[in-house]
């Protein structure tokens, strides 16, 4: 199988559906000349030309309300924030204008547009470059929010989110961009999990980068005689919530693993959906692993302490197995 | 060239008093309970929107503010999906989920009704963006008022559009308040035509109360993006007899104010236009005045007969 980079995939990604479809176009800071802050978007200028690859001011509000004003006369963009961070200076145009609008016009007015970006920590880059945006876009109805971890699923839902006619948060992690994965050229349908491990004692719910996380988490507890089966979400909204329920009335425990803050966050609410849904089917609390309620601090010490590491995946296991 | 000119002129006049009977009924429901939540009248302003539409091309795009109920109706929309909307029945433009601040007519160009004070002048600055990209002939009307005209975005906008050269027309509607906020409690700087210069976009000031003179002034304004020149900035002054919206009573400003600027009502100015220079009779303004009037009653009585949505209504339209 083909070895791949994650930001490889995603450009791979953006290409293939920018050959397919004239009305798709990439524009952000960065993204043509420079080849992304990132290198995501490298040489795609080269091959569209600055007509779709286009280079912005560092005006978020303003570049947002642009495109999302593109999409609605039908062209479909793809709007790279350099981080998902800045996305809150253009958050009023992703919510009040992008995801409200279809709903607002009785369904005259799509708007069939990607946001995409690094999401959450990176590394040592203090408390404004650093938070999960997942629960916030996730609360919004007429959103979609994907939030991939592998370089299939990323390659796969970035495609499925600029095909989709619905406005698409797509949430990257800058600590995987440089990862290798292998590479299957499938469809992914947006709304499916994946579950990468199966188990039999304990389900461990997580996306993004903290997969990786599980998927050691499990490798240890395998050590301890502890099963676990490890849920790759993928996609948060809509919430794959038949595949965590059926994983849940098998394995009885659950731990979700989030990088971003407890409070309302995706934890919370997958902990709410298997207490209503799968009630009896819980043999202990559900566990929640997430970020410290607090602004991420930079000493490295401190940043390590506030994150979800894989210890506390595994402390949150043996927990719920009461081991 | 005359009988022409009186037609144009016979539709100007009726456009005006279309949105003027439209807005005073849509008033006097908001009064009964009819229409809830927010309602931004038109009043005064109808010079603006009937004059601008005329100097627009097949194609064009039109979008503004939550004041949008004038446009809509000049965008010719039947004022029943407009006015259903108003009173949240199944017969409106959004099958009543938007509301007043929220119409769209997309065959007729006309992309809302948004309710976020400037957001409109990034979306329109973007539907302009997509003709630049489709490299077709058409044009972006962008409407906002003299608050808007502060927000951060617009300039944002105003600075890539210039810089990529998007057809589009900005239109300031200056009413002279922002909701109870006059303009010169607002900047230092009121002439508010003047706002794109930085950007290299330039401006004009026009008589908004003069449906000629707006007219005039969106010829040359669509003559300048025609000419692939890019954007361009029009500053209409002009004024609201009402208040921000239905729920104000407009304390901040005089009686004698509102009198004066009714002396320049921009309905009863160009109804003597019509009249002194003969372009129409007394009895030939009468037939459209009552025919207005008639055509107002039958819209409220269908949307009075229309259901309000089907309940199952609630969760589609989400994607």
């Amino acid at each position: 199988m083909v070895q791949i980079t994650l930001r490889e995939a995603l450009r791979d990604a953006m290409a293939e559906e920018m050959r397919r479809d004239p009305n798709v176009f990439l524009m952000g800071e960065e993204v043509a000349q420079y080849q992304g802050a990132y290198k995501v978007s490298q040489g795609m200028l080269d091959e569209f030309g600055p007509k779709r690859v286009i280079d912005t001011t560092i005006t978020e509000h303003g570049f947002t309300g642009i495109a999302v004003g593109a999409a609605m006369a039908g062209l479909r963009p793809i709007v790279e924030f350099m981080t998902f961070n800045f996305s809150m200076q253009a958050i009023d145009h992703i919510i009040n204008s992008a995801a409200k609008t279809k709903y607002m016009s009785g369904g005259a007015i799509s708007c069939p547009i990607v946001f995409r970006g690094p999401n959450g920590a990176a590394a040592r880059v203090g408390a404004q470059h650093s938070q999960c945006f997942a629960s916030w876009y996730s609360h919004i109805p007429g959103l979609k929010v994907i939030c991939p971890y592998s370089a299939t699923d990323a390659k796969a839902l970035l495609k499925a989110a600029i095909r989709d006619d619905a406005p698409v948060v797509f949430l990257e992690h800058e600590l995987l961009y440089g990862n290798s994965f292998e590479l299957e050229e499938k469809e992914v349908p947006i709304g499916k999990a994946d579950i990468v491990i199966e188990g039999t004692d304990v389900t461990i719910v997580a996306f993004s980068l903290q997969v990786g996380n599980a998927m050691k988490a499990a490798e240890e507890l395998q050590k301890s005689g502890i099963s676990a089966e490890v849920i790759d979400l993928r996609t948060l909204k809509p919430l794959d919530t038949e595949t965590i329920i059926n994983s849940v009335m098998k394995t009885n425990r659950l731990v979700t693993v989030e990088e971003g803050w407890f409070f309302a966050g995706i934890g919370a609410t997958i902990s709410a959906i298997v207490m209503k849904e799968a009630f009896d089917y819980l043999d202990a609390p559900v566990e929640n692993v997430h970020a410290q309620d607090t602004p991420l601090p930079y000493a490295a010490n401190l940043e390590r302490l506030a994150l979800p590491q894989v210890d506390n995946i595994i402390d949150a296991c043996k927990k719920v197995c009461y081991r | 060239m005359e009988k022409n000119l009186k037609a144009k002129y016979c539709k100007f006049y009726e456009e005006m008093l279309l949105i003027r009977r439209f807005e005073e009924r849509a008033g006097q429901l908001y009064g009964l309970g009819k229409i809830g939540g927010f309602c931004h009248l038109y009043i005064g302003q109808e010079a603006v929107a009937v004059g601008l539409f005329a100097s627009a091309h097949k194609g064009d795009k039109h979008i503004t503010s939550y004041r949008a109920h004038g446009h809509m109706l000049v965008a010719g929309s039947d004022p029943v999906s407009v006015m259903g909307e108003l009173m949240g029945r199944s017969v409106g433009c959004s099958k009543g989920k938007g509301g007043s601040m929220h119409v769209f007519d997309i065959e007729k160009g006309f992309y809302g009704g948004h309710g976020i004070v400037g957001a409109q002048v990034s979306l329109g600055t973007g539907l302009a963006f997509a003709d630049h990209y489709r490299e077709n002939k058409n044009a972006t009307y962008v409407y906002y008022g003299d608050g808007a005209a502060h927000q951060g975005q617009v300039y944002e906008s105003f600075n890539l559009a210039k810089l990529w050269n998007l057809p589009v027309i900005y239109i300031i509607e200056n009413n002279e308040y922002a909701m109870g906020t006059s303009v010169s409690r607002s900047t230092a700087v009121t002439d508010l035509s003047k706002r794109g210069e930085s950007f290299g976009i330039p401006g004009m000031r026009v008589n908004g109360m003069d449906v000629l003179e707006v007219e005039k002034a969106g010829l040359k304004a669509r003559e300048h993006v025609a000419q692939g020149k890019g954007p361009i900035l029009l500053e209409f002054l002009t004024y609201r007899y009402r208040g921000h919206s239905m729920s104000d009573p407009a304390k901040y400003r005089s009686k004698d104010e509102v009198e004066k600027y009714r002396d320049d009502d921009p309905i009863i100015k160009f109804r003597v236009f019509l009249l002194e220079h003969k372009y129409m009779s007394e009895e030939e303004l009468k037939i459209i005045e009552d025919k207005i009037k008639n055509d107002v009653i039958k819209c409220v009585e269908s949307c009075e007969n229309s259901p309000e949505p089907e309940e199952s209504e609630l969760m589609t339209d989400i994607y």
